[in-house]
């Protein structure tokens, strides 16, 4: 029981402690030029980098999540357009969203933990706070803006992918007609779909931005601390992602 | 000139600083000395405002910037340059870019007059050639030399060193201890050196205060070293056999 205690006040502490970095971030820049140059480099960093990882995922999940529909429909009487649409389904719904920010809590989240930690143990951060710089805005801000603003191009292409590695199948397999596939694609097509996993990924990209720069920021020791920040950063943003998206799931659908 | 009035710190109830109170003076290289672990850089890290003291004033030619709000600090610290004792070069920056942020982020100067002024203090610390490398390239030395041009690029008035010599041989030791020396000299500057290095005590020690266990428990000038009755001092000044030789020699001589 005390040990349930400790426990949830040490989370409380931690998650206030969160909350005060967020509004050392959540200020004016010291420089606007710095600041859009900083933000320009970040996309790059943490979006255009991830462009491969993503294309390539999704391409090969599409492709499997139609092969697994195909094979579960055993049915004569279900058409095989069903495949289409279910894989349109499950890649617009959940996995160019959910899974994508999963996938990227690792990636992002750990490069950005390490590299914010890395700063922390070697003084770095208490080099620009004796210069006069607000080293949270300066470090935190682009990469929670670049990855924000970037994230719905990824969900885009993630969906582009998934739903082009279900046609592959169709195309270079027997398993099922790649005209069918595209006419289930279209049939019974609800656009708000792509809005709603599109809204769900900004609100995942702040998550994997802020909770991996909060552990990143708030190390103590050396570099192994450091490692085990980057650890902790990726499991408490996947499991703040899957919380997120059944609580946002309830209100947006 | 900075004053430090009973300063005293504690971390989760136990207490590092015991009541310091010290001056350190401009133009002159004071130092702050004593064992590892004895709380060196805490009393640094609260002079510059990384740590905040428990209780105390810390006057910084007269301003008490405990009581400053936050973006008089931010103009307070545009005066204050400071050496970490692992240098903290930015690592994603070449060495003219280190030098220059501090000027891009608190000047209006054009890039060329940032560049030019960067590269005049890499030319003071004898860093030319080197301004297109990474911080990860260079030696430690360089690194250190690096890092003095970077805290002094804005002409500050206040310079603190975290144990310049930390990881560094004893020649090139000597060569920063004679940088930090003369650049403190040469602008009329307020140093701070952090240090346990007994040879930067004789050499650079113009006014130094000792910190055993938290406590100030000597403060003189290099001069005075040989006359000290602390037990605690004369322990950690004489630690070593050299020392103790250089002090039956000076005292035979009196
Ligand atoms: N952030 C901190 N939290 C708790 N204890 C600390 C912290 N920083 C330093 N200390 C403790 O304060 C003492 C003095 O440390 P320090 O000032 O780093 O010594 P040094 O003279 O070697 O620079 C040490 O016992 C250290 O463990
Ligand atoms: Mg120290």
């Amino acid at each position: 029981m005390k040990l349930i205690k400790t426990f949830i006040f040490d989370n409380l502490a931690k998650f206030g402690r969160y909350i005060m970095l967020l509004g050392k971030v959540f200020t004016r820049p010291d420089k606007w030029s710095v600041f859009f140059k900083r933000y320009i480099d970040e996309v790059y960093k943490l979006g255009f980098d991830s462009i491969a990882i993503v294309f390539t995922i999704s391409i090969f999940i599409g492709a499997v999540i139609a092969i697994q529909t195909q094979k579960n429909i055993t049915s004569p009487f279900i058409p095989s357009y069903t495949i289409g649409m279910l894989t349109r389904e499950t890649i617009l719904l959940e996995f160019s969203s959910t899974i994508m920010a999963l996938i990227l809590a690792g990636k992002v989240g750990s490069s950005i933990s390490s590299e914010i930690g890395t700063m922390r143990v070697t003084e770095q951060i208490d080099a620009l706070e004796i210069m006069g710089v607000n080293s949270a805005n300066f470090l935190i801000l682009p990469k929670i803006t670049a990855l924000v603003t970037f994230i719905p191009v990824l969900v885009t292409i993630s969906m582009v992918m998934g739903l082009l590695g279900g046609f592959f199948v169709g195309e270079f397999t027997d398993m099922f007609p790649s005209s069918k596939y595209i006419y289930g694609l279209q049939s019974y097509f609800q656009e708000f779909y792509v809005w709603y996993s599109i809204i769900k990924s900004l609100f995942f990209a702040f998550v994997i931005s802020t909770v991996a720069s909060f552990y990143g920021y708030t190390v103590k020791g050396g570099a192994t601390e450091v490692g085990k920040a980057s650890t902790d950063a990726v499991v408490v943003s996947s499991v703040t992602i899957l919380l997120l998206d059944v609580l946002l799931t309830k209100i947006l659908l | 000139m900075i004053e430090a009035k009973n300063i005293i710190k504690s971390f989760e109830g136990k207490v590092i600083l015991h009541n310091i109170s010290a001056k350190f003076y401009a133009g002159k290289t004071n130092l702050i000395i004593g064992q590892s672990g004895s709380g060196k850089t805490v009393l640094m890290k609260s002079l510059v405002g990384l740590l905040r003291p428990d209780s105390g004033e810390i006057l910084y030619d007269g301003r008490d910037f405990l009581k400053y709000n936050s973006s008089d600090i931010k103009d307070l610290r545009t005066e204050i340059g400071m050496l970490f004792q692992g240098s903290a070069l930015f690592d994603s920056m070449t060495v003219l870019e280190n030098v220059m942020f501090p000027l891009l982020m608190f000047t209006k100067q054009s890039y060329a007059e940032r560049k030019k002024r960067a590269e005049f203090c890499l030319e003071r610390v004898n860093l030319k050639g080197a301004d297109k490398l990474l911080p990860a390239e260079l030696s430690g030395g360089m690194q250190k030399r690096a890092a003095i041009a970077r805290a002094i690029a804005l002409n500050p008035k206040y310079l603190f060193c975290d144990e310049p010599n930390s990881g560094i041989d004893p020649k090139t030791s000597l060569v920063i201890d004679k940088l930090i020396h003369d650049i403190t000299h040469e602008y009329n500057i307020t140093t701070i050196i952090n240090t346990h290095d007994m040879n930067s005590v004789m050499g650079i020690g113009e006014n130094i205060i000792f910190l055993n266990r938290g406590h100030l428990s000597w403060e003189g000038t290099k001069e005075d070293i040989f006359s000290s009755t602390d037990e605690a001092f004369n322990e950690f000044v004489f630690a070593s056999d050299i020392m103790k030789e250089v002090k039956d020699y000076v005292n035979r001589g009196r």
